[in-house]
C-alpha cells in the first residue's frame, strides 16, 4: 500500500457515498473496511501462499501475481487460469466433494458471483481502497465482491489482410457475405466475456443475429484471449468477439491487429474479484484482494494489461480511446444469471458445438 | 500349453498364499473396473431425483445433438483405422521382412510417434495446416502465389482430424504387423520358393495370410484408439464446429453438470468396444495360432535391389506426418516470437521458455504431478501384471481365468467413459477420492493394466516353469519364487512393460481431464488449458520438454545395472 489511510478519511469516503448505499434496501452492513496491516502481512506470510482462480488472459494473470509476489516477497502465488465458466464449474464440483482449494476468485463473468453469494461461499471483505474510491455499482453492497478489472468485447481485425477503409464498423457489417469463412469467435460455455457478451447482444440484435453469424462458417474457439491470438497469427481476418485488452496488447507490441468499437455499442464485461469463506489461505487472501484494489495494482492491469479501472486514482493509457467516450451496451449480471443456461444452450444448438 | 494344464491338474491343491492373493488381486481389479462400470450404468437409468427412467437413452437416441457426434465418431474411427492399415503395414514389411536402409532408425521413429501425445500432434498440426496461418499453406501460397485465403490443406474439417488421428494410431498397427511378420518363418516361404512360387506368389498365398491376423487386429486396436481420442477431436473439431462422441460426452461435464446423460452416451462406446474386441475373438480365435507355435528358421529377407531406396523414400515421407513436420513445426514456435511465422534472427525469441519456467506457476506442479504418478502407475502397474499374469499363465489357482479376464476388461472402457465412472464413484462416500492424485492413479493403472498384462503373460509363456519348479522344490514359497527366480528372468519384458505404462500415462489426456482438480493438474491437462486461450508457444516449449523427459526415463530404466542385462529368455 503507497498510502496510508486514517479511519476518519475513510469515514469521510464513505458518507459521500452514504446516500446510495442507504437508498438501496440492504440487508447487511458491509464489514469494515480493511487495510494491509503488519498483522496481516506476517499472517499471510506465515501461509505462504495463495491460490488465485480466475479467467484472465494467462499471461496476464500470471504478470499480476508476479507483482504480487514482488511486493509481497515470500507469499508464492498461484494462478489457476481457465475460462469464467470453467472456473464456477470447477469451484462447484470441488466444493460439492468438499475441495477447498481456492482462496481468491475473479471471474469475467460477474452473474457467478450472484450464484456464489446466494450458496454463501463468498467471505465479506473490503479493502480500504473499495470502500473509499470504488463507485457503489462497482462492489457488492454486502462487501462480498468488487469490479477488479472492466473491459470491452470488440470487434477487431488483421491489418494485413484487411485494409482499414473495409473494416467492419458493426457487428451488422460482419453478416457481409464476404466474411465468410474469415471469422474467429470464442466459446460463452467456456468464457465469461463471450457468455456476458452473447447476453448482451442476443438482447439487442437479437438472437437471429447469431444464426446468420453461424452461417459465415466462423472458427469456433474457446477463450476470449483466443480471437486476438488467431488474428495476429493471421489465421483469420476478423474476430466477432474478444477481449479489448489483449489487442491493446498486440497493437502496442507492434503486432497487425486494430480494434474496432462496433456501432451498435460493444459488450460491457466487468470482472469482479472475491474472497472465499472456506480459503485455505485465508490472510493471504486478504493481503491479495487489498492488494488488487491498490492505486498500484490497478495501475499496472490498465498499463500492463489494457484493462479498464474503476480505480478513480488512475490514469488512462495515452493512446487508447477513453472508457467513457466508448458506446457500450448495458451489463447486467442479475439477467446473465437467470438466462445464463438458456443462453448456452442457444448457443450450441445454432453454433452446433 | 496344453503341457502346463495337465501339469496344473494333477498337482494336489495346497494351503499357500494362493487365496489370499487371488482374492487380493481379483478385488482390487473388481474395485478398479466393476465400481466405476456400475455407477456409470446406474446414473444412466436415473434422473436427477435418482429414480429410474429411460429418459437418458431416449434424449440421446432422439436428440440430432447426440446422433451426429455417433455417426461422426464411426466415420473417423473406420476411415482412420483402415488408412493406418494401408500405409503402416507395407512399411511394416518393409522394415521387417526387406533390405531397405535405415530400418533401424525408422522403427526408431515410428517408437517417437507412439511417445507423441495425439494432442501435442493435433496442435503441432494446427501450426502446419491451420489454412491460413498453417506454415504448410504459408509455403504454399508463397510458392504459387496463391490468394491470402487460399491453403492446400485445411487441418480443421472431419478430413484433418482423421489425418492426425491416422498419424498417432500407427504406430499400433505397425508394431502389431512387424513383430507377426518377423515370426512368419523362413521356411514356409522357402518352400514356396522350392515348389516353384514366384515373389508374388509366395507373397499372396504365404506372407499376407498369416500377416492378417495381425493386421486385422491392428485394425481394430486402430479402430478402438481413434473412437476414445479425446485431445485431437477437442483441438481440431470443436473450431471447425462438429463434436464427436468424447468431446460431446466431456461437454456435458461443463456448467450446468449432466452427468446422467454422460453416462447414458458413454454406454454406446462401450458397447461398441465389447462387441468389436467380441469380433476379433471369433476372427482371429481359430486361426490366429499358426504363426506363433513355429519358429525353427530365421525370417527370410526379401532383396529390394534398386527399389529399396524408393522403400526409403516411402517410408521417410511417411515419417514427416507424424515425426518430423510436427516436432519441426512445434521447436519453431517454442522459439519463434509469433508461431505462425518461421525463426529468424528478427523474431527469436527465448520468452516462451522464461514463460514457461519462471513466470507460469502451474509448471512445477504439473510436472511433479505427472513424474510422480507416471512412476507410481508404472510400477504399481507392473507389479500388478505381473502377479495376474504369473497366476494366469501357470494356471496356478482356481479362476485364474476370471481374474485373466478382469484384467483385459479394461481394454473395453474407453478412457473418458472411464473417466465418467470414476468420477461418479470416487466423488462420494465412502471413498471421496476426487481432488487426490490417487483418483488419477486408479485410472492410469487401469487403463494400464489390459495391455501390460498381455505383454507379461505372453513373456511367461514363452519362459519354461523348470526352473521356477526347482525353486518351489528347493522349499521356497510361490511369492519368493516369483520375485527371485521368475522375474529376474522376465527382466526385458518387465522393463518393456514398465516403460509401456510410464509412457501411456503421460499421452493420457481423455481420463484425466474428467478426474483432475487444480492440485492434481498433469501436465496433459495443462497443454489443453493452454490450448483453449491460444498460448502456442508456451505449448511448443511444455511438450517439448515433455518429450524430453520421457526420452531420458525411458533411456534411463533400460541402463539401470545389473537389470536388463541379460538376455535368457531369447533362447
Amino acid at each position: 500500500m503507497p498510502k496510508r489511510i486514517s479511519r476518519r478519511a475513510v469515514l469521510q469516503g464513505t458518507a459521500a457515498l452514504a446516500t446510495t448505499v442507504f437508498a438501496a434496501p440492504i440487508k447487511a452492513a458491509p464489514p469494515e473496511p480493511a487495510g494491509v496491516t503488519p498483522q496481516l502481512i506476517e499472517a499471510a506470510r506465515r501461509e505462504g501462499k495463495v491460490v488465485w482462480y480466475t479467467s484472465v488472459d494467462l499471461p496476464l494473470a500470471e504478470k499480476i501475481a508476479k507483482s504480487f509476489e514482488a511486493k509481497y516477497p515470500g507469499i508464492a502465488t498461484r494462478v489457476e487460469r481457465t475460462g469464467a465458466e470453467r472456473v464456477f464449474q470447477r469451484i462447484g464440483q470441488e466444493y460439492a466433494s468438499r475441495i477447498y482449494a481456492v482462496d481468491v476468485v475473479n471471474s469475467s463473468d460477474a452473474a457467478h458471483f450472484i450464484a456464489w453469494k446466494r450458496e454463501g461461499w463468498l467471505a465479506p471483505y473490503v479493502p480500504e481502497d473499495v470502500a473509499q474510491f470504488y463507485p457503489p455499482e462497482h462492489k457488492d453492497p454486502d462487501g462480498m465482491s468488487a469490479s477488479f478489472r472492466v473491459w470491452l468485447s470488440v470487434i477487431a481485425y488483421n491489418t494485413n489482410l484487411v485494409k482499414a477503409e473495409d473494416a467492419p464498423k458493426s457487428f451488422a457489417d460482419l453478416l457481409d457475405p464476404k466474411w465468410a469463412g474469415k471469422i474467429v469467435k470464442g466459446h460463452p460455455g467456456y468464457s465469461g466475456t463471450i457468455m456476458t457478451a452473447t447476453y448482451q447482444m442476443a438482447r439487442e440484435l437479437g438472437w437471429d443475429y447469431f444464426e446468420k453469424l453461424a452461417k459465415q462458417r466462423v472458427m469456433q474457439v474457446q477463450s476470449s484471449a483466443d480471437p486476438p491470438k488467431k488474428l495476429a497469427l493471421g489465421e483469420r481476418a476478423v474476430m466477432a468477439d474478444g477481449n479489448e485488452y489483449n489487442i491493446f496488447q498486440m497493437k502496442e507490441q507492434g503486432q497487425p491487429v486494430e480494434l474496432v468499437y462496433p456501432t451498435e455499442g460493444a459488450p460491457l464485461i466487468v470482472g469482479p474479484n472475491g474472497l472465499f469463506k472456506n480459503a485455505p489461505n485465508p490472510n493471504a487472501a486478504r493481503l491479495f484482494q487489498n492488494y488488487c484494489f491498490s492505486v498500484e495494482a490497478q495501475q499496472f492491469i490498465i498499463d500492463v494489461g489494457g484493462l479498464r479501472s474503476m480505480h478513480p486514482g488512475t490514469k488512462e493509457k495515452p493512446g487508447r480511446k477513453p472508457f467513457r467516450e466508448i458506446k457500450t451496451m448495458k451489463d447486467d449480471p442479475a439477467g446473465v444469471e437467470r438466462t445464463a443456461e438458456d443462453v448456452k444452450a442457444r448457443y450450441a444448438r445454432i453454433f452446433r458445438v | 500349453m496344453a503341457l502346463f494344464f495337465t501339469r496344473a491338474e494333477s498337482r494336489p491343491v495346497r494351503f499357500d498364499l494362493s487365496w489370499p492373493i487371488l482374492l487380493a488381486s481379483a478385488l482390487i481389479l473388481c474395485g478398479l473396473i466393476v465400481a466405476p462400470l456400475a455407477w456409470l450404468v446406474y446414473f444412466s437409468l436415473v434422473d436427477r431425483a435418482g429414480s429410474f427412467t429411460l429418459d437418458n437413452f431416449r434424449q440421446l437416441v432422439t436428440t440430432p445433438a447426440f446422433v451426429e457426434p455417433l455417426i461422426t465418431t464411426v466415420i473417423l474411427s473406420v476411415s482412420a483405422s483402415v488408412a493406418c492399415c494401408l500405409v503402416a503395414a507395407p512399411l511394416a514389411f518393409l522394415v521387417a521382412r526387406t533390405d531397405m536402409p535405415l530400418r533401424g532408425t525408422v522403427r526408431a521413429l515410428m517408437t517417437a510417434s507412439f511417445v507423441t501425445p495425439p494432442f501435442l500432434g493435433a496442435i503441432a498440426w494446427e501450426l502446419l495446416a491451420a489454412p491460413n496461418s498453417g506454415l504448410i499453406n504459408q509455403a504454399y501460397r508463397a510458392v504459387t502465389g496463391a490468394e491470402s485465403d487460399q491453403y492446400l490443406f485445411n487441418i480443421y474439417t472431419l478430413t484433418g482430424l482423421i489425418f492426425v488421428t491416422c498419424c498417432y494410431t500407427c504406430p499400433y498397427v505397425f508394431v502389431l504387423v512387424a513383430n507377426a511378420l518377423e515370426r512368419i518363418p523362413g521356411d514356409l516361404e522357402d518352400a514356396s520358393a522350392i515348389l516353384g512360387g514366384r515373389k508374388w506368389v509366395t507373397a499372396r498365398r504365404i506372407i499376407i495370410p498369416l500377416a492378417l491376423p495381425a493386421v486385422l487386429a491392428g485394425a481394430l486396436v486402430a479402430f478402438l484408439q481413434s473412437m476414445t481420442l479425446f485431445g485431437a477431436p477437442a483441438i481440431l473439431a470443436l473450431p471447425a464446429g462438429f463434436h464427436t462422441m468424447t468431446t460431446k460426452i466431456w461437454s456435458l461435464f461443463q456448467y450446468p453438470p449432466k452427468p446422467e446423460l454422460a453416462a447414458a452416451a458413454s454406454l454406446p462406446l462401450l458397447i461398441l468396444t465389447v462387441l468389436l474386441l467380441r469380433g476379433q475373438h471369433l476372427i482371429l480365435g481359430r486361426r490366429g495360432y499358426a504363426v506363433v507355435g513355429g519358429r525353427q528358421g530365421a525370417a527370410r529377407v526379401t532383396r529390394l535391389g534398386g527399389w529399396k531406396w524408393v522403400a526409403l523414400v516411402f517410408a521417410l515421407v511417411v515419417l514427416l506426418n507424424p515425426v518430423f513436420l510436427p516436432y519441426g513445426a512445434l521447436l519453431n514456435a517454442a522459439f519463434s516470437r509469433v508461431p505462425s511465422q518461421l525463426v529468424s534472427f528478427s523474431n527469436l525469441t527465448g520468452h516462451n521458455f522464461e514463460f514457461v519456467f519462471f513466470e507460469l506457476s502451474a509448471t512445477k506442479l504439473a510436472f511433479r504431478n505427472t513424474l510422480i504418478l507416471c512412476t507410481l502407475a508404472a510400477t504399481i502397474g507392473t507389479l500388478m501384471a505381473l502377479i495376474v499374469s504369473y497366476l494366469t499363465s501357470r494356471q496356478a489357482i482356481a479362476f485364474h481365468r476370471t481374474l485373466g479376464f478382469l484384467a483385459t476388461a479394461p481394454v473395453a472402457v474407453p478412457g473418458i467413459v472411464l473417466g465418467v465412472g470414476l468420477f461418479l464413484t470416487y466423488t462420494r462416500p465412502p471413498f471421496v477420492l476426487y481432488g487426490t492424485l490417487w483418483i488419477l492413479l486408479i485410472a492410469f493403472v487401469t487403463i494400464a493394466m489390459p495391455s501390460a498384462y498381455q505383454q507379461l503373460q505372453s513373456a511367461f509363456r514363452s519362459v519354461s516353469s523348470d526352473l521356477e519348479e526347482a525353486s518351489r522344490i528347493l522349499g521356497a514359497s510361490r511369492l519368493r519364487t516369483l520375485g527371485r527366480v521368475t522375474a529376474p528372468l522376465l527382466r526385458t519384458s518387465v522393463i518393456a512393460t514398465w516403460c509401456f505404462i510410464f509412457v501411456g500415462v503421460i499421452r493420457e489426456l481423455s481420463a484425466a481431464i474428467m478426474l483432475f482438480t487444480s492440485e492434481t493438474k498433469v501436465i496433459s491437462v495443462l497443454i489443453f488449458d493452454l490450448n483453449e486461450s491460444g498460448d502456442l508457444g508456451a505449448i511448443a516449449v511444455l511438450g517439448l520438454i515433455m518429450l524430453a523427459i520421457t526420452f531420458a526415463v525411458v533411456v534411463l530404466v533400460n541402463r539401470i545395472p545389473g537389470f536388463g542385462a541379460i538376455r535368457l529368455r531369447s533362447t
